[in-house]
């Protein structure tokens, strides 16, 4: 294990993909993310190593995919309408079973969007954001060490199914500069060349040159590999729930002022808990079984303002709960250029738990 | 009469349209590959070279409509000893695709192979840059205005102002006499970017049968009489001359 060090998320999230054995990056400039991509246009040539700054984010998606193909590590990373811009080959990648890994800072908003620490592209990234049938496996750091520590995972994840792997953070997590350890550095040379690297052959019909037309067995290869990944990813962190009357569901950044609002709570003899899902997709449905069964509502809070999350909380719930009515609540915090304090997030709790809040689902 | 033995990437028959000139370069390819004994990859994009998948045994990597250049410039990076090349239509290269090609030709070290079929030839024949002025197509019934819609676009003259860009030309294949001086040309392009040095494009005239609604025979004619006119033969930029002399 090295040293700690102090460093900022965005640049942790550069260092671990190194160290991980990264061997091509492109990206194109966009706040709050280019950090990443200043990073590795000074340390990948001193390594031997590829960074390409794209002419858009549409090429260096592109270019990756390109590079993936010949088995090697690569990272491309953006920000609100880049990774947008990113879904096209986000979906062809998916097509060629290629395991690419991708982050996005999110930005808050509609369109070109604001700088804010929001999360506001939940939904894109959960739903698998390009035209077809796919989901990419979606890790939501909520610390400078766990977006280090996410990124050699995400490798893991990527190569093991050959899926998509997007880690999502905020600007809040990209921006922060905390005390952060790295993994020892892989050499990029020693690791193995996939069998199936420059074969042009898909998951499902190794016999097969890639063929854009969806045969049978590629919809049913996925469909099994889906179901598998969502059987074995599911990741999360709880925090007092096994007497809680209410757990809140919070990612990122929030759901360390949702940690401070929980002691507060304790404190005043309220029994709230937290479960902070570490996967997006596959959303943590088992979390919940680890609640007690009498529990009397569940918080989705985040930050955008249409809750994006909270679909995904009442169908987790709905699995769980299937002889009695759970009420699922949402704490959707608008404003779109900060999180929400400690307070307020205080507040919002008590409103529920006082039954001034209306349930959502 | 020499009989030409059928290259070994070529895996079965294609799909494309009788007359249709891509088989004809998808076999000079097939061949430089074989003769010239390099690794190969091909990556290609969407519309007629589709009709390309099972039939070519060699790696190749279906790309977005467009985007084809920027995936054989990440491939390359990666490879650099392959020989990473991209097979696209005009309306691919041109149209949708015209910043991605630029920039791989502003930058890139790879091959680009275009064919110009003056349409859309995929998705039925509908107008394309390279739609020649008067042409009628799908969706320019009453012939291309080119006040309105623009004049026939040349992509390889375009390329070739950028200082990268060290070999530029276009072939056709209406007649035996053009597919040889073609097969020349792609090899030529090929040859350079093996030594390493910057970036190649060969775009290749080709009939569209199926969509100009005329018969083979008559494609050919119209290419020679026609489109020739708009887009000459030839070599446009080469610089290879130093380069390969000082590779050997």
């Amino acid at each position: 294990m090295s040293e700690t060090v102090l460093m900022k998320g965005n640049e942790a999230v550069a260092e671990a993909a190194l160290r991980a054995g990264l061997d091509f990056y492109a990206a194109y400039p966009i706040t709050p993310q280019t950090e990443i991509l200043e990073y590795l246009s000074k340390k990948m040539p001193e390594l031997g190593r590829v960074c390409v700054q794209a002419d858009s984010e549409i090429t260096a998606i592109n270019m990756i995919m390109g590079a993936a193909y010949t088995g090697k590590r690569v990272l491309t990373s953006s920000a609100g309408p880049g990774i947008s811009l990113k879904q096209e080959g986000l979906s062809y990648c998916a097509a060629n079973d290629l395991p690419v890994v991708y982050v996005d800072v999110q930005r808050g908003g509609n369109g070109l969007a604001n700088m804010g620490s929001c999360q506001t592209e939940y939904k894109r990234e959960v739903t698998g954001g390009g035209n077809g049938d796919y989901h990419a496996i979606i890790l939501a750091p909520a610390s400078v060490q766990e977006t280090a520590d996410m990124v050699s995972l995400a490798y893991e994840l990527a190569e093991k199914y050959r899926n998509i792997v997007g880690i999502m953070t905020e600007a809040t997590i990209g921006q922060l500069v905390e005390p952060v350890t790295f993994k020892e550095a892989v050499d990029p040379a020693s690791l193995p060349v996939p069998s199936w690297a420059k074969t042009g052959k898909m998951i499902s019909s190794s016999d097969e040159p890639i063929k854009p037309r969806i045969k049978d067995a590629k919809p049913k290869a996925d469909r099994a590999k889906y179901f598998q990944m969502k059987e074995e990813v599911q990741m999360w962190e709880s925090t007092n729930v096994d007497d809680a009357d209410y757990v809140v569901f919070a990612f990122g950044a929030p759901s360390r002022v949702v940690y401070d609002a929980l002691l507060i709570l304790r404190e005043e003899g309220q029994k709230i808990g937290m479960i902070r899902p570490q996967t997006l997709w596959p959303y943590p449905e088992k979390a919940l079984e680890e609640l007690k069964e009498d529990v009397k509502g569940l918080i989705s809070l985040e930050t955008n303002c249409t809750g994006q999350m909270l679909p995904d909380v009442a169908l987790a719930r709905d699995l769980h709960f299937k002889d009695r009515h759970v009420p699922v609540y949402s704490c959707a915090y608008i404003v779109l250029d900060r999180i929400p304090t400690v307070m307020q997030v205080v507040d919002d709790i008590k409103a529920i738990i006082s039954g001034q809040t209306e349930e959502a689902y | 009469m020499t009989t030409r033995k059928k290259p070994e990437v070529w895996k079965k028959d294609s799909s494309f349209c009788p007359g249709c000139g891509h088989g004809i370069v998808i076999r000079l390819i097939a061949e430089l590959i074989e003769e010239m004994g390099v690794k190969s990859r091909e990556l290609h994009a969407v519309g007629c070279a589709c009709n390309l998948n099972g039939c070519w045994n060699d790696p190749q990597l279906q790309c977005p409509h467009g985007r084809a250049a920027a995936v054989a410039v990440g491939a390359k990076a990666c490879e650099p000893d392959d020989l990473v090349f991209t097979y696209q239509g005009d309306g691919d290269a041109y149209v949708i695709g015209l910043s991605e090609t630029m920039n791989a030709g502003y930058r890139g070290n790879i091959t680009s192979i275009i064919i110009n079929n003056n349409n859309f030839g995929m998705t039925g024949g509908q107008m394309s840059w390279t739609t020649l002025p008067g042409q009628t197509t799908t969706t320019s019934k009453k012939g291309r205005d080119a006040l309105k819609e623009g004049e026939p676009f040349k992509g390889p003259e375009l390329l070739s102002q950028f200082e990268n860009v060290k070999f530029a030309a276009r072939g056709a294949v209406y007649n035996p006499a053009e597919v040889n001086k073609t097969k020349a040309l792609i090899k030529k392009a090929f040859e350079l970017q093996m030594s390493g040095e910057g970036y190649g494009v060969v775009e290749v005239l080709c009939g569209c049968p199926t969509n100009w609604k005329m018969s083979p025979v008559d494609s050919n004619k119209w290419i020679e009489d026609a489109v020739t006119r708009y887009y000459g033969l030839g070599i446009i930029k080469d610089e290879t001359a130093k380069i390969l002399k000082e590779a050997i």
